[in-house]
């Protein structure tokens, strides 16, 4: 009860987005479907992103927030560009994992 | 409502130097016309995009030289967010003529495959504007935006051919990997802006400093960052999507990846570090050494079973990046700082031009042996002696043998390391020595195949290089030999990359 009693500070939301960018630098690592990839990379976009505005909040600056901004229309353009190369791989071989897109190695 | 919020705030326009960001605007002009012409031209027609992207960049490099005559010897815009010092300068005209070589390269490639023309160039020249930008960026956030702005269309050239699979199997790796990257290098930036308060580089570069509080966040903020780059400059072990990458993309588009995109990572990577982090060196110094040891190392070493041509091209461009990363890696010791950022910048240059080369002739001779196997290569001395001429030109000067222009550079990278005068710069210099030899392994055998082997198919007759390619070979060719020949004009290039605010100067 005590901890739902004080008032969340930045620090939790500094530690929220580690743990955010952690398990979606875990789901890149371990999980083999591009999509679910892709998803985990999100993931870790907007960690960086709670940690910017969080960070912003405690410094009283209004970089941080702009920087945001920034980063969610990047994002925007990474997804277009993204969901169209795995959908021209999903095409040619239905259900593809990463491990099964090994054409190329050596 | 929103009207009078506004009306409250004091805003004020920044005044723009429009001069100073001239090939920015010529080059942006140049992407919306490309867009318009590829609409209304006919498909026989279609290579007027071509040409038309040569001259957009032609043009964009004519504001580079008027700056670099102009009076104020750096310009400064937006509060110091993006300079155009002679350092920027500098590279902005190696990203626009090396960006003009690949569209020789790409130009018969691209029209013979059938690829759409239009768009392609439309991504080729978005690619370079945002090189061009990141050479001026000195800020976290336009550093990050120039970095998107370069590899987002990269991800699409590198799957041009979409019904190929090696095409898609590249672009995809090289996505997610790069994206990861980005991912990493913005957590980095994050961290570095709440320890410092600040997103431009010159204001970090003044809080971050060894004494007082540099904890664990400073040093984990600073290797984040680093390692972003690294995947960038396909650093070791970073460099896992480069050889995949560089076979399934069109060959045209693997020699601007790995010249252009690579030195855009190494002119982002050495801005942070001169201007951002200096007083860290002890973090970035030792993490630098490690991995600059490993990607000379590990390159050459793979390099050394490659039986394809681009494949094996692919890990030596790795194993040259690790030569690139060695004077950095020794960059804050002693007076090392001058002569390492020279030795990075001569590096880059000489690195484009024998790069650049050496795919313009496998592009060259491809057209008559329809393979990438370096077998392939047989007796190409005996059907087309000027291709294997400069085929061995090329490869002495990428293995670093003397009157061609990579030993200029490996000279200069050497040098900047025996400056520094530790034993960690003795180190790493005798780790670049051993590798050095090494080289010679795989470079000798493609010139062994060239000279002495007889042609596979009993090839007599070569077919005709076409004239963008025969350009794109006079320009390298007589860069590599001119840079080897009178080594005082690139240096002096060398000298001229002043990098405004570094080290305190």
């Amino acid at each position: 009860m005590t901890l739902l009693a004080t008032t969340p500070t930045t620090t939790w939301y500094l530690v929220l987005g580690a743990v955010l960018f952690g398990i979606g630098a875990v789901g890149v690592l371990v999980r083999r479907n591009p999509l679910v990839m892709f998803m985990c990379i999100e993931l870790m976009l907007n960690a960086v992103n709670l940690s910017f505005v969080a960070l912003a909040k405690r410094l009283g600056d209004i970089g941080g927030q702009t920087t945001v901004f920034f980063v969610m229309v990047v994002a925007a353009a990474e997804v277009v560009v993204g969901l169209g190369i795995i959908v021209s791989i999903m095409r040619r071989r239905p259900g593809a994992t990463a491990d099964d897109i090994a054409e190329l190695k050596g | 409502m929103l009207a009078s919020i506004l009306a409250q705030v004091p805003w004020q326009a920044p005044s723009i130097d429009y001069h100073a960001i001239a090939p920015e605007i010529v080059l942006a002009a140049g992407i919306v016309l490309i867009i318009l012409v590829d609409l209304f031209v006919g498909e026989s027609k279609k290579w007027v995009t071509a040409s038309l992207t040569g001259f957009v960049l032609l043009g964009a490099l004519i504001p580079v030289l008027t700056l670099a005559v102009s009076d104020p010897d750096a310009r400064s815009l937006f509060d110091g967010r993006y300079v155009i010092d002679e350092y920027a300068l500098t590279l902005k005209a190696l990203f626009l003529i090396a960006g003009y070589v690949v569209v020789l390269l790409s130009q018969n490639h691209v029209e013979e495959g059938d690829y759409y023309q239009g768009e392609y160039y439309t991504l080729l020249l978005t690619s370079l504007t945002g090189m061009v930008m990141m050479a001026s960026s000195r800020d976290l956030v336009s550093i990050f935006v120039a970095l998107e702005f370069l590899s987002i269309p990269a991800y699409m050239l590198a799957a041009w051919r979409k019904r190929d699979r090696k095409s898609n199997e590249a672009g995809v790796k090289y996505y997610l990997l790069g994206v990861f990257a980005s991912a990493v290098m913005l957590y980095g930036m994050s961290l570095l802006y709440g320890v410092t308060g600040s997103t431009l580089l010159s204001e970090i570069g003044r809080q971050i400093t060894v004494d007082g509080d540099f904890g664990g966040v400073h040093a984990l903020a600073i290797v984040f960052v680093v390692v972003g780059f690294a995947f960038k400059v396909s650093a070791v072990p970073f460099h896992t999507w480069a050889p995949d990458t560089y076979e399934g993309a069109p060959t045209p588009v693997t020699a601007f990846l790995s010249v252009a995109s690579k030195a855009a990572g190494f002119v982002a990577l050495v801005t942070i570090l001169y201007v951002g982090v200096p007083q860290a060196k002890d973090v970035w110094q030792p993490f630098l050494w490690v991995l600059a040891a490993l990607t000379m190392t590990v390159g050459n070493l793979l390099a050394l079973r490659q039986s394809n041509i681009v494949r094996m091209l692919a890990y030596s461009s790795i194993s040259q990046g690790g030569f690139i990363l060695m004077p950095l890696a020794v960059a804050g010791t002693g007076d090392a700082a001058g002569p390492a950022l020279q030795a990075v910048v001569v590096y880059l240059l000489v690195y484009a031009a024998m790069n650049l080369g050496m795919f313009a002739v496998v592009i060259a001779a491809a057209r008559t042996t329809r393979s990438g196997e370096i077998s392939s290569f047989g007796g190409l001395f005996s059907y087309a002696p000027g291709l294997g001429v400069l085929m061995t030109i090329f490869l002495a000067s990428l293995a670093g043998i003397p009157p061609l222009g990579g030993w200029i550079a490996k000279f200069a990278a050497f040098r900047a390391v025996l400056e520094a005068g530790n034993g960690w710069a003795y180190g790493i210099a005798v780790i670049g020595a051993v590798n050095s030899v090494i080289a010679f392994g795989y470079y000798g055998n493609v010139m062994r195949e060239v000279w002495m082997k007889p042609a596979p198919n009993g090839e007599t007759r070569a077919v005709a290089t076409p004239t963008s390619l025969v350009a794109a070979l006079t320009i390298t060719g007589a860069a590599t030999l001119l840079l080897g020949v009178l080594p005082g004009t690139v240096l002096r290039f060398g000298d001229l990359a002043d990098l405004v605010g570094a080290f305190g100067r």
